[in-house]
């Protein structure tokens, strides 16, 4: 006898406290702590602010534990968190040149002003599995050094003294601020807004059109000009003082690619820009992001267009994996009413395909028919 | 540490609110067309209804009495989710019953009982776009629908009649609003369609994850897609309800054993249960 098809309140209150109660997993296992999240996870910490777009290691450590480490779910929870946060204005736009860098390198010049600095990286260690992490791990102290008080410029800048690398747009200042999430993305899309929108793009989906550039498929030539990391400082302007309040700082990633352009019969040869800025640490969306950023401005600057990668409604369309995986995983929601209706349809055309196909009484079937 | 997050009456911030009626406004002066709206962020995932609950957390007042339903069904799991979100958030009071309802919300089916003023039915739609499938690009088919360059969806629907003998569309299918922009009228199957036509009742349509909200306002002339010689019909079930024995209402298919054992039930619980509630049997 059918008794119910249908959820109902008390299944979906069981079936989160199980979630609740597998979260936890074995009891006998120390909790882990918010902070210990913060600390030990930071990278992970950091990919959560990112994508999202909010700075508070707390509340990203808090939704990592909560979303019992899947990220996309932490960074869903983190989103549907920022978006009731009342919106007092703008910040001033950070200044990266004046970055505390913590790391910072170069592909381009061996040495440079500023220097090359290697700072905390996976880059060169070997990826053998460490057994001594299993166990409680005693980190050796660090080298330490006094912060360098020469000033780090941008590589770009230094190839701009030059003229080789195309100038940035001088913004207005008096423009107002795109700004994705109050306003629908309309296309075509200006630079502004989607790199907003790559900045709070997925990880994985940004480094496969990356790679793909780097494949061929939407080819620009990058060169990694300079990767910096480090604290920046965050200032804001009060209505009421009229002058910036310093606000604090952020750890912030920036990536600066440097690409080809032949020139055209307007404008002499010289490198061309793609960007990537993203909260934390995190070099490998940084970087992905120049890449991407760089083939979404295939049509302005006159090259040939067709690769995905190029094609700004299929990138800015389908890079936010909030949005990504709520249509995906909507799949689970019943369609009864909808499958009903297929089901009808089907029925209907396999009995007409049936009907036009039984042979007449005296029919006799054609053998080349047969054949075929 | 941040303080324990707090959150407004019916989740969302006045100021988004306020943005999100002004897209209501407008759809509501030009129906069938799609409003861009800065569509937020919500504690449930896109595609799950986000569209529809920014839509009903905008216009909900603590005097209206809610109703929300999936595939028809008030006890479905989702439409259980988004009551306890308006419960929680807005203390609203909610009910099952279609006729003490001011706003209704939905995921692929209008209710069997007619609409009438006052009420407000609001749709959770996942795709708006009802040329996306023909055409990809937003931008392409902003350009066909303001140049009303519909020829694309015609011929769609007569290539299914060349092939199929009819039109193998039977939801999500496709009208025409006030005879100027064609509308996706969500996933609802088109068992559903003529029920849109002439309402008494506001429909607004809300997709969240593709920012964009439409409306028919009451008494909005809407007619399915069709040609002269293949008239639009509707989906007709040879048998009835197996617990109130309704008919012309839109059946649930229940498989009951492993043996072919089928039964079908009214896919409107609350239609359902207010003729047994009176009396009716099959």
């Amino acid at each position: 006898m059918y008794v119910a098809v249908k959820g109902g309140e008390a299944a979906i209150d069981a079936a989160h406290k199980l979630m609740a109660h597998e979260r936890r997993g074995d009891p006998a296992v120390p909790e882990l702590s918010t902070d210990q999240i913060r600390e030990q996870l930071t990278l992970a910490v950091n990919r959560v602010m990112c994508e999202g777009s909010l700075y508070d290691p707390d509340l990203a450590a808090l939704a990592i534990k909560q979303a019992r480490g899947d990220l996309i779910e932490a960074i869903f929870l983190l989103r549907a968190y920022r978006t009731t946060l009342p919106r007092f204005g703008y910040a001033q736009p950070v200044e990266t040149a004046d970055m505390q860098v913590r790391r910072r390198i170069s592909a381009t010049f061996k040495d440079l002003p500023g220097g090359q600095v290697l700072g905390p990286t996976f880059d060169y260690t070997h990826r053998l599995l460490d057994p001594a992490l299993m166990d409680k791990s005693v980190a050796a102290e660090p080298e330490r050094a006094a912060a360098e008080a020469e000033p780090v410029p941008h590589v770009t800048a230094l190839l701009g003294q030059e003229g080789l690398i195309e100038a940035n747009a001088s913004p207005d200042p008096a423009a107002a601020v795109g700004d994705i999430t109050r306003d629908p993305l309309a296309f075509p899309a200006e630079r502004d807004l989607r790199l907003q929108a790559l900045a709070r793009g997925d990880e994985g989906f940004l480094l496969a059109l990356g790679y793909s550039t780097q494949r061929g498929f939407g080819r620009t030539h990058p060169f990694a000009g300079e990767i910096r990391m480090g604290e920046v400082a965050v200032s804001f302007i009060p209505e009421e003082l009229g002058f910036a309040v310093p606000l604090g700082r952020v750890t912030l990633t920036e990536c600066e690619m440097v690409n080809q352009f032949l020139g055209s019969e307007a404008a002499a040869p010289q490198f061309t820009r793609g960007y990537g800025l993203v909260f934390g640490h995190s070099e490998r969306k940084a970087m992905s992001m120049a890449l991407v950023d760089r083939a979404l401005r295939a049509s302005e600057l006159g090259e040939e267009t067709g690769a995905p990668a190029q094609d700004q409604e299929f990138v800015l369309s389908h890079a936010d994996n909030v949005q990504a995986t709520g249509f995906v995983e909507h799949l689970k929601l019943p369609h009864y009413v909808d499958f009903q209706a297929e089901l009808g349809l089907l029925r209907q055309l396999r009995a007409e395909w049936d009907a036009a196909r039984q042979p007449a009484a005296d029919d006799t079937p054609a053998p080349m028919e047969a054949a075929e | 540490m941040t303080a324990a997050p707090a959150y407004n009456f019916a989740y969302l911030d006045e100021q988004t609110k306020r943005m999100i009626r002004r897209a209501i406004l407008k759809a509501i002066a030009i129906p069938g067309y799609q409003v861009p709206f800065a569509s937020r962020e919500m504690p449930m995932p896109y595609g799950w209804g986000t569209g529809g609950v920014q839509v009903t957390a905008s216009i909900i007042g603590a005097g209206d009495v809610l109703k929300v339903i999936d595939q028809g069904a008030d006890d479905t799991t989702n439409a259980v989710s988004i009551r306890k979100f308006f419960e929680k958030t807005a203390g609203v009071k909610t009910t099952t019953r279609t006729a003490e309802a001011t706003i209704i919300q939905t995921r692929h089916r209008i209710p069997e009982a007619p609409l009438s003023e006052g009420q407000t039915l609001v749709f959770q739609v996942p795709i708006p776009e009802p040329l996306r499938f023909l055409e990809p690009r937003e931008t392409e088919t902003r350009r066909m629908h303001a140049l009303e360059d519909y020829g694309l969806m015609h011929v769609k629907l007569y290539e299914d009649i060349a092939r199929h003998g009819h039109i193998s569309t039977t939801y999500a299918y496709p009208v025409k609003v006030e005879g100027r922009y064609i509308m996706d009228p969500s996933p609802t199957p088109k068992f559903d369609n003529p029920k849109m036509d002439m309402c008494p009742a506001l429909q607004l349509f809300g997709a969240g994850r593709e920012q964009r909200i439409y409306a028919l306002p009451p008494y909005t002339r809407v007619v399915s897609l069709d040609f002269e010689d293949h008239p639009f019909e509707r989906t007709r079930f040879d048998t009835l309800c197996a617990f109130c024995g309704a008919t012309g209402v839109y059946l649930d298919e229940v498989v009951t054993d492993d043996k072919g054992g089928r039964l079908f039930v009214c896919s409107d619980t609350d239609h359902c249960e207010e003729r047994r509630g009176a009396g009716v049997t099959p």
